[in-house]
Formats: C-alpha cells, sequence, structure tokens
C-alpha cells in the first residue's frame, strides 16, 4: 500500500490569546504555539495504522516553511516512513486552491494507493483542499471519513453526517479520503519513535522542483482574497429571567418565538 | 555559546509534554496523593513510549540517551503534575545496574524496567544513619558463609522498598574498614527472599505516588553473585551515581516551580480585587519576576551540570560540584515559588486546588539523596579544594 497523507503546520487558538495583525488579514503568530493540525493527526494515525495491517509505504506531505519540520518530524515519529515539505516564497498568500496545485505538483509523480487528509485545517477551516486535489488527479474522493475499509479495487468508507448519521458508501481506489476526528485513537510521539525519525528522509522542494509558474500559486494562483480579520465584540447584553418555574419558562418561550428561532 | 536544545531534544520535550498534557489529569494526582499508591498505570505507558529508561542503555532495551534527556521528561512531567510526575520513582536507581553490574544483572532486570514490567529501589539509609550512612559504617551487615552473602539489619525510608522486585542494598562487607566507608558493598536482595520483609511507611506530606518502605533483613541468605559491583566499593559508586542522578531531581523540582509559576501567572490575571485584576498590583508582578528569575537561574545551573555530564565527564569534581549546587539551588527555589504561588491563589491555593499539592510534593526534593545542607558541604568542599584548602 503506497498511501500519501497531506498535513498543515498550524497554530494551536482554541485556548490561545488571538490577535490581528497589522495587515489586518490575519492573526499574529509570535506568541502561538504551532503542531500538527488537529484532523491530520489522524489522518497520519489511519494511514500507519493501515500500513502496520497490510504493509507499504507512509509519505508525508506538506505546504509550509521550515518550522513545518517539527509536525513532520512527529508524523515520521508516529511512523510515516518519508517526508517532502513544499518550501517557497511564491507559495505565500495561496488559498485552497492554489495550496491544492501546489500538492499536485508533487503527488502526480508519485505512485500511491489512498491519499488521506484532514477534513478540514484548525485555523483557516476552508475544507477544501481535499476535495480540490482530488479534482486535479482526477480520483474519487469522500470526506468527513469515520471508518475506512478497504476492498479489493475500491474502499467503503463511514461519513459522519450532521444529526448523528452515517452514510456508508463505495469508492473506487485510488481515491481521496478526507478524515474526520474521532476515526481512530492518535498514538502518543514515542522516544523509540523519534530515534527513529532521525533515519529517515525529509526532502525540501520548491517552484522549479514542481514545474510550476510562479503566477499558478500564491495570490495570484488563488481564486480566493482575504479582505479582512478581525474579532467579533463580546456581546455583555443579558436579561435575568424570575419569578416561578413556568413563568420563566414561558418567558423563554416566547422570546424564541419573537426572535424566529422556535 | 548554545543555550538551545538540539533537534531531536526538542522533540523529546515536546513529546513528554504532550503524553503528560494528556494522561497528567489533576483528578489522577489527587487520587494518587489521597491514596498513596504508585501509579503503576501511568508507569507502564510511559515505559511503552520510552519515558523510563531513557538513559539505560539501548543494547537492553533503554534509549541510550543521556541525562539532557531525563532532565527534559522531569521538568516536563513535574511541570503538568507533580504527584503523577512520581512514576519516575520507579526506575530512581535504575542505572546503577548497567554502570556497575554484570551482563547477566543486566539482562536479568534492565529490560524489565524499560518495559515497565518492574521497579527497583536502593538502600542506603538505616534508622541511625541518613547523612552520614555510609560514611560512619553501616549497621546493616553482610557476611560471607561459603558461598553466600548473609544480611542482617534494617533500613529505612526506602522509596518503592515494598514495590520492587530488588532492591540494591548498601551493606557493610568489611567492618574493620578504616575509613568504614572502604568497606561497604552494593547486594542485590529479591522480592520474596526468605528473612527480608518490608513495612510501608505513613502519613506523609508529599511525594504520595512515590511509597516509602522500611526494610528488614534477618539471616537473609544471598547468591554471592548477587554483588552488585566491586566489594567494598559500594560507597564509592553511589556516590558518583549521585553525581549524576540529583540531576533530574533538579529538574524535577524545576518543573513543579513552572508549573505553580504559570498556574500564578494566568490566575493573576483572572482574579479582580478592589475593581481590577490582581496582576495590576506592583506587589504582585514583583512577585512574579521573582519567580520567573529564580526558575530561570534554576534552570540554567540544572542543564549546565547535565550538559557538563555529557561533555565534560572527565571533569569529575566540576561536574560534582554543579550537580550539588543545582540540585541544592533548585529544590530552595521549588519550595519558594510553589510558597509564593500559594500566597498569590490565596484561599483558593491552599484550600481544594492543586496547588497545595504541587507545594507539598516539592518539599522532597531538599531532603532526598543528600538534604540541602549535605549539597552545600559538597560545594563548599571543592570551592576550597580549588585553592588547595581542605574542609
Ligand atoms: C520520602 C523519602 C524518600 C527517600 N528515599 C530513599 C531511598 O530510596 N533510599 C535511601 O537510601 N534513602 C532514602 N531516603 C532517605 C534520605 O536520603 C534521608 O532522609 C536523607 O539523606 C537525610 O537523612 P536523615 O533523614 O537521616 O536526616 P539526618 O541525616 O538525621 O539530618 C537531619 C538534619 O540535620 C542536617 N545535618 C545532618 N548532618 C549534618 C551536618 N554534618 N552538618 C549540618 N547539618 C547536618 C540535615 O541536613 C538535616 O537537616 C528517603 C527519604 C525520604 C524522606
Amino acid at each position: 500500500m503506497e498511501i500519501i497523507v497531506c498535513v498543515k503546520h498550524v497554530p494551536e487558538t482554541a485556548e490561545a490569546e488571538i490577535a490581528i495583525d497589522s495587515s489586518g488579514k490575519g492573526i499574529k503568530t509570535e506568541d502561538l504555539v504551532f503542531d500538527i493540525n488537529e484532523w491530520d493527526d489522524y489522518a497520519v494515525e489511519e494511514a500507519v495504522l493501515i500500513k502496520e495491517k497490510l504493509g507499504g509505504r507512509v509519505t508525508i506531505v506538506t505546504v509550509g516553511s521550515e518550522d513545518a519540520d517539527k509536525t513532520l518530524r512527529k508524523c515520521l515519529a508516529k511512523g510515516a516512513d518519508r517526508a517532502i515539505r513544499l518550501t517557497d516564497k511564491a507559495f505565500d498568500g495561496s488559498d485552497a486552491y492554489a495550496t491544492a496545485k501546489i500538492l499536485y505538483g508533487v503527488i502526480k509523480d508519485l505512485p500511491f494507493d489512498l491519499i488521506l487528509t484532514g477534513t478540514q485545517a484548525g485555523d483557516d477551516g476552508y475544507a477544501q483542499v481535499g476535495v480540490i486535489l482530488a479534482g486535479f488527479l482526477g480520483i474519487p474522493h469522500a470526506t468527513m471519513v469515520k471508518k475506512i475499509e478497504l476492498m479489493e479495487g475500491f474502499t467503503r468508507v463511514n461519513r459522519e453526517l450532521e444529526g448523528g448519521l452515517e452514510q456508508v458508501m463505495e469508492v473506487g481506489t485510488p481515491a481521496l479520503l478526507a478524515v474526520q476526528t474521532g476515526i481512530n485513537e492518535p498514538r502518543y510521539v514515542s522516544i523509540m519513535g523519534i530515534r527513529k525519525a532521525r533515519q529517515k528522509e525529509l526532502k525540501v522542494l520548491g517552484l522549479n522542483d514542481l514545474g510550476l509558474k510562479e503566477e499558478e500559486v500564491g495570490e495570484s494562483g488563488s481564486w480566493i482574497t482575504v479582505e479582512e480579520m478581525f474579532i467579533p465584540p463580546v456581546e455583555k447584553e443579558a436579561e435575568i429571567l424570575v419569578g416561578g418555574l413556568d413563568a420563566i419558562s414561558s418567558k423563554i418561550v416566547e422570546t424564541l418565538r419573537a426572535r424566529g428561532l422556535i | 555559546m548554545e543555550f538551545e536544545l538540539t533537534e531531536e531534544q526538542e522533540d523529546i520535550k515536546n513529546a513528554a509534554r504532550e503524553f503528560a498534557e494528556k494522561e497528567f489529569t489533576a483528578e489522577l494526582g489527587r487520587k494518587i496523593d489521597e491514596k498513596y499508591e504508585f501509579p503503576w498505570m501511568l508507569y507502564r505507558k510511559a515505559a511503552k513510549l520510552g519515558f523510563i529508561g531513557g538513559s539505560l542503555p539501548e543494547e537492553h532495551g533503554g534509549q541510550g540517551l543521556g541525562c539532557i534527556e531525563d532532565c527534559i521528561v522531569a521538568e516536563e512531567f513535574n511541570r503538568v503534575d507533580s504527584t503523577c510526575a512520581h512514576l519516575l520513582s520507579g526506575i530512581g536507581f535504575a542505572a546503577l545496574v548497567p554502570k556497575f553490574g554484570t551482563e547477566e544483572q543486566n539482562k536479568k532486570y534492565v529490560p524489565r524496567i524499560c518495559k515497565g514490567e518492574i521497579v527497583c529501589a536502593m538502600a542506603l539509609t538505616e534508622p541511625n544513619h541518613g547523612s552520614d550512612a555510609g560514611m560512619v559504617g553501616l549497621e546493616t551487615t553482610a557476611v560471607k558463609d561459603r558461598n553466600e552473602w548473609v544480611i542482617n539489619g534494617a533500613k529505612t525510608y526506602i522509596t518503592c522498598g515494598e514495590e520492587a522486585e530488588f532492591v540494591m542494598v548498601c551493606c557493610q562487607t568489611d567492618p574493620n574498614a578504616q575509613p568504614p566507608y572502604r568497606g561497604v558493598s552494593m547486594i542485590i536482595v529479591e522480592k520474596g527472599t526468605k528473612g527480608f520483609d518490608t513495612n510501608s511507611l505513613k502519613p506523609k506530606l508529599g511525594f504520595r505516588g512515590a511509597p516509602q518502605a522500611e526494610l528488614s533483613f534477618d539471616n537473609v541468605r544471598i547468591p554471592l553473585g548477587n554483588l552488585l559491583g566491586q566489594e567494598n566499593r559500594g560507597f564509592h559508586q553511589i556516590m558518583s551515581y549521585f553525581d549524576f542522578s540529583r540531576i533530574p531531581i533538579a529538574a524535577g523540582a524545576i518543573g513543579i516551580a513552572q508549573g505553580a509559576y504559570e498556574s500564578s501567572l494566568k490566575y493573576s490575571t483572572q482574579r479582580e480585587q478592589f475593581f481590577q485584576p490582581i496582576a495590576n498590583f506592583q506587589v504582585t508582578q514583583f512577585k512574579i519576576a521573582e519567580m520567573a528569575t529564580k526558575i530561570e537561574t534554576a534552570r540554567l545551573l540544572t542543564y549546565k551540570a547535565a550538559w557538563l555530564v555529557e561533555n565534560k565527564p572527565e571533569q569529575r569534581r566540576l561536574v560534582t560540584k554543579i550537580s550539588s549546587m543545582a540540585k541544592a539551588y533548585a529544590a530552595k527555589i521549588s519550595k519558594e515559588v510553589t510558597d509564593e504561588a500559594i500566597q498569590i491563589h490565596g484561599g483558593v491555593g491552599y484550600v481544594d486546588s492543586d496547588i497545595e499539592r504541587h507545594y507539598r510534593d516539592t518539599r522532597i526534593n531538599d531532603i532526598i539523596e543528600g538534604t540541602g545542607e549535605i549539597q552545600k558541604y559538597i560545594v563548599a568542599r571543592e570551592c576550597y579544594r580549588e585553592i588547595g584548602f581542605s574542609v
């Protein structure tokens, strides 16, 4: 089994203090801790589990700066076999489309039976890179994947839908599967893994290596431009309801109805 | 001059932090503290990931890492929860085996420690001999009788003494040696050996995930081959071992201080009194500045000591001096920083919080493997020696 996993090195923003940077289009990242995108961690685990069962090789690909090596080394320590970092000044400002194009630039020449990505990235939340990449490669895809069963020539996957619904479908392989959190339990990095990772290949490629032109990537190759980034003001207005249980509950229903919420 | 960890050390730090942040919950820490239990489950999990036996040799199942990596793991574990981190006491003295043991002893014990199957203990302290243990003669004796040692005596405060699969017992094997420490040997006594008994010790202030026991030896017969290292060189062995083993203890104390400092920093921005966060008061700011400075100073000293062990092992006297400085200083500031953390938290720090547990847990660092006072003797001895004066 040849498995490629696309990962992203992202800032942990869930519990951090976020501030907008001077451009007004991004956030200040100096004080943030970066790590592998949460969804991608599950994708890597799934790939390593499949490899441990069926044999083969897991290749990690990322578009990012040198800092992303921390995430790549983590993937290698968890059992991936080699890593490729795609780095170029020209890649800055790429949207999901341009990012998928950069990934396509390298993946088109690699052997693969399966490509795994996370369903979305925790920082920009586009949830599009995997899907667009599948489009470039002309292979089928499935998103929000919660379970993967590999068969001869196809894979049976469970997709997690809203409302606790699951959908089972068959996807012809090679395919791209965008993995949902909870599909497995990502392992911890072990010291043994860290030591082994040092012997594994970590390759860096740029624009020219991928045969891409400058205008195809970065802002010029993107379809989306960010206008503004801001933190919505916290509204402190609250109405305290007093009285008996019945009076309070009918007041709540009344308010929700008045606002068209129920 | 470099003040940075290598990439591999950085990865180990991240791995240790991530493991601890997910596994070392405050609830678990409180439970261990209440029950006085060695955290076997955490110990096994940590072993599986290579955090146990990081510095034990690779050929026996360890990771072959060094003192710096041991410090990183000790610091990160203790930063997250000082009580869960007591899992590290299970391997406390295991490195004595590869350092002094035979191939057979190594094969028998070290791989099982690295796998987290067993813990071990080292027994030097006796009811009548603590700081002077070994120096003035031990009351626990081992006498050769044909092909066996016969051990009699008692030890106390032995960490994991009851849980240990084997105990490395310091015995007086030559009662006439002058000075007496030239007649001390280490002998391996296995759990369940006839005449060897244990009695667990409690209550105690903190350090409750690392249980202590009294050991008694009543005509305990042990094969001669269980001698660890050389006959009558036991005291020398243990002292040379302490030279580097006290460095991760310092790192653990720093980790506890770091955790308490981080909680205090955050809490001071959230707690409002007199209509403002207490962080606005200069008194609080100065406390924070003092805490941060003490931690940074202790950390520099401790990692310098670990670096010396790895890079200048031939400068034995310097290693001894700096590692004693680091242990004494880190233990001292860890007490001070956790104390100040309680102060910053006010009532919340004292009642029903984890800060008070960390405060209790760090107290031991100034007593084990040589009290703060004994460390200062060592430092002073080396300082005077440098100008050719003997104290
Ligand atoms: C929780 C815990 C775990 C332990 N684990 C182990 C273990 O696994 N194995 C083991 O062998 N031992 C262990 N010990 C024992 C520990 O090493 C001793 O407690 C320590 O060395 C101090 O000895 P002591 O308690 O007899 O105190 P004492 O030596 O009686 O010291 C009492 C006080 O006098 C001071 N003092 C002593 N001599 C001098 C001097 N010459 N000048 C000035 N001041 C002096 C000391 O610094 C101390 O403040 C443990 C102890 C505890 C509490």
